[in-house]
């Protein structure tokens, strides 16, 4: 299974696509022009200090409200290697699958964790962190199979005979 | 073991006898697109290795978002929309009649025990007509373009009952605002929202339509109300057993039950920047206000438009404050103009704009900056939503929102 550290960004609970992404920059061509404004209601300069690697930790209801899935990508596209939250609002979470974006469900990290510090992850297996196991649960098989083939777009590809 | 509605239409689409948690592949009823996720679809769908979509007839492309365009790029999106209907000789296209979800109930795309899918998370917005639809990204409308299905998983249901007379000036929306507070913004996750009872039979489809628009607010992946006869009568279809019989079985299992007695409701307010932040009006009072939205998907309509007018009629905007009007489609447009609607709101003061997403998305038509506050109708107050993120956003129904505006501060 693969294994990882991280530096954590520790944010709350219901943190909303309009937080992720706000409408005002959405139509921007690419992704990576987003990039700067990512979280910027909230926290202003988060995008800029988030480095390739880093981990965020949330509370439940992580990706509520619109189905922008400039949300996920732009996360991805900052480098964040996984997102570990409570929960996740559901179309978030189908969208963050579809583009390869790794995400863990725990309960209690959250509100163990300080922002700064570093955690292991250990994929379908454990988060370790501060000497305490956190055990992680496994995706559903159809999910497996999305993110196995490397997106939805990549398993079109398949499909139509193109990869 | 009987069924719930959202259960009965996952069976007939897929020919099978589905249960909470099933994953099935659903074959697509029809599509909605929104402009500002065009480019994006577009661009996935061509990535896949698609050259034509399954069925030309099945999608529908709005542009709403970006009408009219506030800034140079918007116009990006109208020439792939335009340049990829041609292109899939797509019929229904829809350059500037209104907002998403008013349109794909008002021009009929919609019917009872569809199942549809739209890049926009309000499209549980049709459940009021007794369809199954849900929002999904672009990479999965990409997919789905090019075959015509999408999984997913049967959600189990909560039943929302409601019963009673609504006390004067206690509107759908107040009804909902309330369901969203008692469930929390993640309460209905992954679940569907059924809602039964005398109080929603005796609802208009457009009082309905604000309570399935609002349902994703608590997470709700769809939020259905059995067809009947006034929805017979807005789809112009004609009520038959197999439509009728969509309703939920007497034995239908729910994951949880809500009840309510109408006559305990009273108007409410979600106050920033949570949607499940719901207080009532009442202790609210005095609050001063700068600006009031009256529109949106959630609340644009007609009638809401003449309860506005009605609180309206004869008075004037407060000083200082901004009132502005955005009706939900052309045709609501033009209804409120034929009956001197639109002329009691602009005499009150109001500005009036044309039907799109505007304000409710922070694009265009009334953004606001900081310490202001904002008594709107629509359906989300989250930080930096209509403006900076040091805007207040109290979101209100249609009669609440028209009192404000005259008050210049939280009336009841």
């Amino acid at each position: 299974m693969e294994r990882f550290t991280g530096k954590v960004w520790l944010l709350g609970n219901d943190i909303d696509t309009d937080i992720i992404m706000p409408t005002e920059y959405l139509a921007f061509k690419t992704i990576d022009e987003m990039k700067p404004y990512a979280f910027s209601p909230l926290r202003e300069d988060l995008a800029a200090k988030i480095k390739p690697g880093d981990i965020i930790v949330a509370g439940s209801n992580f990706g509520c409200g619109s189905s922008r899935e400039q949300a996920p990508e732009v996360v991805k596209a900052l480098g964040v290697k996984c997102i570990i939250a409570k929960s996740y609002a559901r179309i978030f979470f189908r969208n963050a699958i579809n583009n390869g974006l790794l995400l863990i469900e725990n309960d209690e990290l959250a509100d163990d964790v300080k922002e700064g510090d570093t955690i292991t992850v250990t994929v379908n297996e454990k988060i370790e962190y501060n000497g305490k196991e956190y055990p992680i649960v496994s995706l559903p098989d159809n999910l497996v199979e999305i993110i196995e083939a490397g997106g939805l777009v990549k398993a079109m590809r398949r499909r139509n005979g193109l990869d | 073991m009987g069924q719930t509605i959202v259960e009965k239409i996952i069976s007939r689409n897929t020919g099978k006898n589905v249960r909470p948690g099933d994953i099935v592949t659903a074959d697509v009823s029809r599509v909605m697109l929104d402009d500002i996720m065009m480019p994006f679809i577009v661009s996935k769908f061509r990535e896949m290795g698609f050259q034509k979509v399954w069925d030309p007839e099945k999608v529908v492309i709005i542009c709403d978002h970006l009408v009219p365009a506030s800034q140079v790029d918007d116009v990006r999106a109208y020439k792939i929309s335009n340049d990829f209907a041609r292109e899939q000789n797509i019929p229904n296209l829809h350059t500037s009649d209104g907002i998403c979800h008013q349109l794909m109930t008002e021009a009929g795309y919609v019917k009872p025990g569809d199942v549809v899918f739209g890049t926009d998370s309000h499209t549980t917005t049709y459940g009021c007509v007794g369809a199954f639809s849900t929002g999904i990204g672009y990479t999965e409308m990409a997919a789905i373009l090019g075959t015509g299905q999408l999984w997913m998983r049967v959600p189990a249901t909560i039943r929302v009952r409601i019963t009673g007379k609504l006390p004067e000036n206690v509107m759908s929306k107040d009804v909902i605002l309330r369901i969203i507070g008692d469930l929390t913004a993640a309460g209905a996750t992954y679940k569907a929202l059924e809602f039964c009872g005398d109080t929603v039979e005796n609802m208009s489809v457009s009082s309905r339509m604000t309570m399935s628009n609002m349902a994703i607010e608590a997470g709700a992946k769809c939020a259905l109300f059995a067809p009947d006869e006034k929805t017979a009568a807005y789809c112009g279809i004609e009520l038959t057993e197999e439509v009728r019989s969509l309703a939920a079985d007497p034995d239908a299992v729910y994951d949880s039950v809500l009840e309510y007695r109408a006559e305990d409701l009273v108007p409410v307010m979600a106050c920033p920047s949570q949607v499940d932040s719901i207080r009532p009006v009442s202790e609210l009072i005095g609050t001063k206000i700068d600006q009031v939205f009256l529109g949106s998907c959630t609340n644009g309509r007609l009638e809401d438009l003449q309860a506005a007018a009605a609180v309206l009629k004869g008075k004037k905007v407060a000083p200082f404050v901004k009132l502005i009007v955005t009706p939900a489609s052309r045709k609501i447009w033009q209804e409120a103009a034929k009956d001197g609607i639109l002329g009691i709101l602009s005499d009150a003061g109001a500005i009036i704009t044309h039907p799109g997403c505007g304000l409710c998305c922070g694009r265009t038509g009334g953004i606001l900056t900081d310490g202001e506050t904002v008594i709107a109708t629509n359906n989300r107050n989250f930080l930096g939503r209509m403006g900076t993120s040091k805007v207040k956003i109290f979101l209100a129904s249609p009669v609440s929102a028209a009192k404000c505006a005259a008050a210049g501060e939280i009336v009841l």
